[in-house]
């Protein structure tokens, strides 16, 4: 196990520098300008200057190139700095800008993350926390009322968009409850506020709930319906039979037998949402105004902002190529029988 | 001729000035405390010279200023200047290439030096900078020097006599920097001086005390700040994202804003929402006119790389009489219902304003006339031969591509256009892109404005400040966007009249408000009897503001956030 | 039916006999049959037999609520919701069901192969890592950019967004699938009936087909009902950002999002796209259930 994930690990390297150039190529194909979003009363003279200033018309491998150097030499560096106070000769180097802002990329990410992590983290985890039971009891009691309104409440929760669930809670919690009242939703999340003291955290807590609900119904609905299959599929083997033919006690004979091997396939959507957590909840911040990372993408993306759609999905691909790793190393714990080498 | 007479007679509404609302809420600075203000296009910086996006300008002009602004009537109001400088006064040379402005005493940037002439010289220069890619250059075209005279006299001479001297440091796209803080920042070192562009030092009512670009910007009230007892807000939330609808909501229905910005939604919705009582919906409207072009070259993809370029005159819409017949077939007062409310005003002109301007030869577009158009295209003789429903000219059906951003309101109004257009004879197809491709320069890409690969495009344009002349001059010849100019140009439309050209050249040597008004108008009338443009709305700036809001006054000539140092808090 | 085979004829009859029998016992499966078929029904012939035009604009009859002229209602420019909905409910149950299909199909394949071939395992998971990680809306933008014009000029504007669209949904969202159906694989692949297998020299092609296809079914099935919800939501979110349809052309995944702002004012508008998108979710769904118990053979045994 150890040398797999070792060789797993070195082999990451080349398939990310592969992953990165791809990336690259396709956002640069893409029809998309920096000016595009600038007044039309702003002459194209200025807007091919502009473009000029921002070095868009550089050749591709130049542009390449000093991405990758950018990101992997001198940003690595600037955060070593900050973190132990040392100096690594970074002073003067120009640093991987973004058309947008005119200013660091890696310092707005590293702004953008909190947000991000608080809400769609919360929602992960809350949605993680629901789906597993209701997936467990759902297939011990198949067919009972409780898996079917589960079943009904989860794929109805996974066919509403968030774009319209977001708005419905808005509207019932914001707008038809009186503001005074204690039900009172904000429907702005206010991203510079600080948790100090209780009255802080219950301040945070309430401007958390409706993002996270949204988010959370569509993450439980989607764990919930694997968690649910892959039980069913373990409750009928010959193992089961024999477990409890030996007087395993029912309890003992779901939480330990079916369980563990019913969690592989759980365990890859998992491993494949947390990157995701990273990725942000495009539409659900945008609904809430979280102005997480998904923000921050879409934004770059809208407004032809290469540098910074390359650095975030990029980071994104290390998240996705990590978290497989890690699912890899999980299947073989959870099925000792799974052997890689 | 004076300055104040042409400003004056461009106004077309009671001006009431910002004082009058003030005296009457006087007190201490920062008596009303927070103010919250909602973008929903996030600004991504304050350094409106690095940025031309309307979000960073309008987010600036809280801390930035500069030496005139307009008013919400169009009027040009002294601001960081003690007057404004008319051959009158002696401020502007007789020959009209030279302007002498004089600073305002004793006003202070937020951190307690004085402000000098020597801040608005090296304005000039940061944004001249040949590496800085400064995205408001235009404002300074034809100025020769800027010179400091003295501590508070600032002279700018141009290259050419300039019928309107009022650009540089006029208005809030291009606001005076602090010398100080930017000296570091010129040319190629533009981008590394984050923290000043993220934080400009400035002459406003209010300082930045922190900034995320994309999301959230607070201000507090500028201690230095040159009027008595303003602003009246201590502190200023402006918060950016979402969408417009969900902006207007946070001010009209949860009252959690006192201000949001741009609110292009549909008219019943917005209407119903301000009937909740909470806020009130202001409309403010300068030049901006939503058109179609319609293409005088040949987009057929058959043509290669001459595809839309004058080398192919397009077959069928260079006749004026089935533009016209289009035209008459759109019923311009359903389209503001629907999609504009009180945000559009039914125009026939490409250039509606200022008043001065405005030609009143082509109002019988007002009113829609199906029959009319049909007889047109009758007796142009365009037939349906084959009984499809669709006229042709010469086995050629009249059927049309028509393109625009994405957008829901625009893509209401091409459905309505498209079933008129049938009710005609004209097929129509409709086709949308999304805006940072359709607006984008990208060369690479076929679906730019610019390039006009299809029949009929349409979307807004307008011009800055109070003069048409630039914005006039976009449809000379020389304009034409073809893979020569890498398809950059302003005459999207391909329009080509000599007689225009001579008219562009004879406007740029006129002055005297009243002869350019002449000359505006015949050029203006031009380009609507070659049917090449068909106006459809005069569009005005839609925002909201909570009714405890007092001072607003918004303009569409500037930021609309011109006078926030005025607004003050009814609770 | 040849005279050539006879003897392999029945069993193979009788096993799809068995496997019909198993799911018409499954209450759920039949409902949801039933209103699949039902509303796929209504989309295909609905059209036909109703007066109005989806894209007819009727400015005088515009935002009205439901009557019997217009059982759903008008839109804001008083088109019939309800002709809408049907021609709306034609592309979305092309895009949702097609997608689905192509990302089923690859997501099994390439799944099933990783986990089964160690020596393929590393490139096609690396392949699907970079298919992970490519960024949505850059690449739709590239391959609109490249292919639109072309596909447009040989299938129309219509069919040709459709055959884009349909592409990139499908090559967007097999991933998971591929993953799912690797890790179970991977963790069959060490049964004793798959060492039992394989000691009598069953080749591999049918090592794959009737021992690890039938066992990986329940994952893919529930791939394949979330994959429809995905591809149709996805189509509205691309539709919204000007990358899908042409604007007049009516999609559930459309209907809804332009319902939503009118959300307070006439919510019927969001709803009843809303509620088709979700009757078709949960009918697949259930169907899938039923599909699922029909082919287990230890199930359908008893």
């Amino acid at each position: 196990m150890l040398t797999y994930t070792i060789r797993r690990l070195i082999l990451t390297v080349p398939t990310l520098l592969f992953i990165s150039f791809v990336i690259f190529l396709i956002v640069k194909l893409s029809p998309s300008d920096p000016t595009a979003n600038l007044p039309l009363t702003i002459p194209p003279e200025v807007r091919e200057k502009i473009r000029e200033s921002l070095g868009v018309n550089q050749p591709l491998t130049v542009q390449y190139l000093l991405w990758l150097k950018q990101f992997f030499w001198l940003e690595p560096r600037i955060v070593l700095e900050g973190w132990f106070g040392w100096d690594l000769g970074t002073e003067g180097e120009i640093r991987l800008i973004s058309y947008q802002t005119r200013s660091p990329v890696m310092d707005l990410i590293w702004q953008r993350m909190p947000q991000t992590l608080w809400v769609v983290g919360t929602a992960y985890l809350v949605g993680i926390l629901i789906a597993i039971p209701i997936g467990i009891y759902s297939a011990y009691k198949q067919y009972s009322v409780f898996d079917q309104a589960g079943t009904f409440i989860s794929m109805v929760g996974f066919s509403v968009p968030p774009f319209f669930s977001g708005v419905l809670v808005i509207v019932i919690f914001s707008v038809l409850i009186p503001t005074d009242s204690f039900w009172w939703l904000p429907s702005i999340y206010d991203t510079t506020h600080e948790v100090v003291d209780w009255e802080s955290f219950k301040f945070q807590f309430r401007q958390m709930i409706m993002p996270v609900m949204v988010l959370a119904l569509q993450i439980t609905a989607q764990i919930s319906r694997f968690a649910r299959a892959s039980m069913l599929d373990n409750l009928n083997q010959d193992y089961v039979r024999t477990a409890r033919a030996k007087g395993v006690r029912e309890r003992g004979v779901v939480m330990k037998h079916v369980l563990r091997n019913s969690m592989i396939p759980v365990v890859t959507v998992i491993a494949l949402g947390i990157p995701g957590i990273f990725g942000g909840a495009i539409i659900t911040e945008q609904v809430f105004k979280v102005n997480g990372l998904g923000q921050l993408l879409i934004i770059a993306i809208q407004g032809g902002d290469v540098p910074m759609v390359q650095t975030l999905t990029f980071i994104f691909a290390i998240l996705i190529v990590l978290f497989n790793l890690v699912a890899d190393v999980l299947y073989g714990l959870l099925d000792p029988r799974i052997r890689y080498d | 001729m004076t300055l104040k007479s042409m400003l004056m007679s461009a106004v077309a509404t009671v001006a009431l000035t910002p004082m009058a609302f003030a005296d009457a809420h006087e007190g201490e600075r920062g008596r009303d405390g927070q103010l919250n203000i909602i973008y929903w296009q996030a600004p991504s910086t304050l350094n409106p010279y690095l940025s031309g996006g309307t979000k960073e300008v309008e987010s600036a002009s809280l801390v930035l200023e500069s030496l005139g602004r307009f008013s919400d009537t169009g009027e040009l109001m002294p601001w960081l200047a003690a007057d404004i400088p008319t051959v009158e006064n002696g401020g502007l040379a007789a020959d009209l290439t030279s302007i002498t402005w004089t600073l305002k005493e004793g006003v202070m940037w937020s951190d307690g030096t004085p402000l000098t002439a020597a801040d608005a010289v090296f304005t000039w220069k940061y944004c001249t900078d040949p590496d800085g890619g400064c995205a408001q250059s235009s404002y300074f075209d034809g100025v020769e020097n800027i010179e400091a005279l003295d501590d508070l006299t600032i002279k700018i001479s141009f290259n050419a006599p300039k019928p309107f001297p009022y650009t540089a440091l006029v208005g809030s796209e291009s606001p005076i920097l602090q010398a100080a803080q930017f000296a570091d920042c010129m040319g190629a070192n533009a981008p590394t001086c984050t923290d000043a562009n993220f934080g400009p030092i400035g002459t406003g009512p209010f300082v930045v005390t922190e900034f995320k670009a994309n999301d959230v910007i607070q201000f507090a009230a500028n201690e230095n700040f040159r009027e008595e007892g303003k602003p009246a807000f201590a502190t200023v939330n402006f918060k950016g994202g979402g969408d417009a609808a969900s902006a207007a909501r946070s001010v009209l229905e949860t009252g959690e804003y006192d201000y949001a910005w741009n609110l292009q939604i549909d008219p019943t919705v917005l209407a119903d929402m301000e009937s909740k009582g909470l806020g009130t919906v202001v409309t403010a409207f300068g030049t901006s006119v939503e058109r179609l072009h319609i293409n005088q070259s040949n987009p057929d993809p058959a043509l290669g790389d001459e595809r839309a370029t004058l080398k192919h005159p397009h077959p069928f819409l260079t006749d004026p009489e089935i533009g016209k017949a289009m035209s008459m077939a759109i019923d311009r007062a359903l389209l503001v219902e629907v999609g504009y409310g009180a945000g559009g005003q039914v125009t026939c002109n490409v250039l509606p304003a200022p008043a001065v301007y405005a030609s009143t030869a082509n109002d019988g577009c007002k009113v829609q006339d199906i029959a009319g158009a049909n007889a047109v295209l009758d007796a142009a003789g365009y037939m349906d031969t084959n009984g499809d429903g669709i006229r042709e000219k010469d086995g050629m059906p009249l059927s049309v591509t028509y393109q625009t951003s994405t957008n829901a309101v625009r893509q209401d109004t091409q459905a309505l256009v498209k079933q008129w257009w049938s009710e005609i004879g004209i097929d129509t197809e409709l086709r949308n892109i999304d805006a940072s491709v359709f607006f984008g320069g990208d060369p690479a890409s076929p679906d730019t404005f610019q390039k006009f690969f299809a029949d009929v495009e349409m979307y807004t344009n307008n011009f800055a400040g109070v003069d048409p002349e630039a914005y006039m001059a976009n449809w000379r010849c020389s304009e034409i966007p073809s893979p020569d100019t890498q398809w950059q140009g302003s005459n999207m439309q391909r329009f080509c009249d000599p007689a225009y050209d001579a008219l562009v050249d004879k406007l740029a040597q006129t002055a005297g408000i009243d002869a350019r008004a002449e000359i505006v108008k015949e050029m203006n009338d031009m380009l609507m009897a070659s049917y090449s443009i068909i106006p459809l709305i005069h569009r005005g700036g839609v925002s909201a503001h909570a009714n405890t809001l007092g001072g607003v006054l918004i303009s569409d000539w500037d930021s609309e956030l011109w006078n926030i140092k005025d607004w003050y808090s009814t609770k | 039916m040849t005279d050539m085979t006879p003897e392999l004829e029945k069993p193979a009859r009788s096993q799809w006999w068995d496997v019909w029998a198993q799911f018409r016992t499954h209450k759920g499966a039949l409902v949801g049959a039933f209103v699949f078929f039902l509303i796929l029904f209504g989309v295909l012939i609905g059209p036909f037999l109703w007066p109005y035009d989806a894209t007819t604009i009727d400015i005088r009859s515009r935002n009205q609520g439901p009557s019997w002229g217009h059982p759903m209602g008008t839109d804001q420019l008083g088109r019939d919701t309800l002709a809408r909905v049907m021609i709306g409910g034609r592309v979305s149950l092309a895009v949702g069901l097609t997608a689905m299909f192509i990302a089923l199909i690859l997501g099994t394949l390439i799944g099933v192969l990783a986990g089964f071939f160690k020596w393929l395992d590393g490139v096609l998971m690396r392949l699907t890592d970079l298919f992970l990680a490519l960024p949505l809306l850059p690449l739709l933008l590239v391959i609109i950019m490249l292919f639109r014009e072309t596909l447009s000029a040989r299938f129309g504007p219509e069919g040709g967004i459709f055959i884009l669209m349909v592409f990139a949904i499908g090559i967007t969202s097999w991933m998971q699938t591929a993953r799912i159906v690797r890790g179970d694989v991977l963790s069959l692949k060490e049964r004793e009936f798959m060492l039992a297998a394989r000691s009598i020299g069953t080749p591999n092609g049918r090592m794959m087909s009737r021992h690890i296809l039938p066992n990986v079914l329940s994952p893919i099935m529930v791939s394949a009902t979330l994959g429809i919800a995905t591809a149709i939501i996805t189509e509205s979110a691309l539709s919204f950002l000007g990358l899908g349809f042409p604007p007049d052309f009516p999609t559930w995944g459309r209907l809804l999002r332009d319902g939503t702002d009118f959300l307070q004012q006439y919510p019927e508008r969001a709803i009843w796209p809303g509620l088709m998108i979700s009757l078709t979710v949960l009918s697949v769904n259930y169907m899938g259930d039923g599909l699922r118990d029909a082919l287990d053979p230890r199930i359908r045994g008893r």
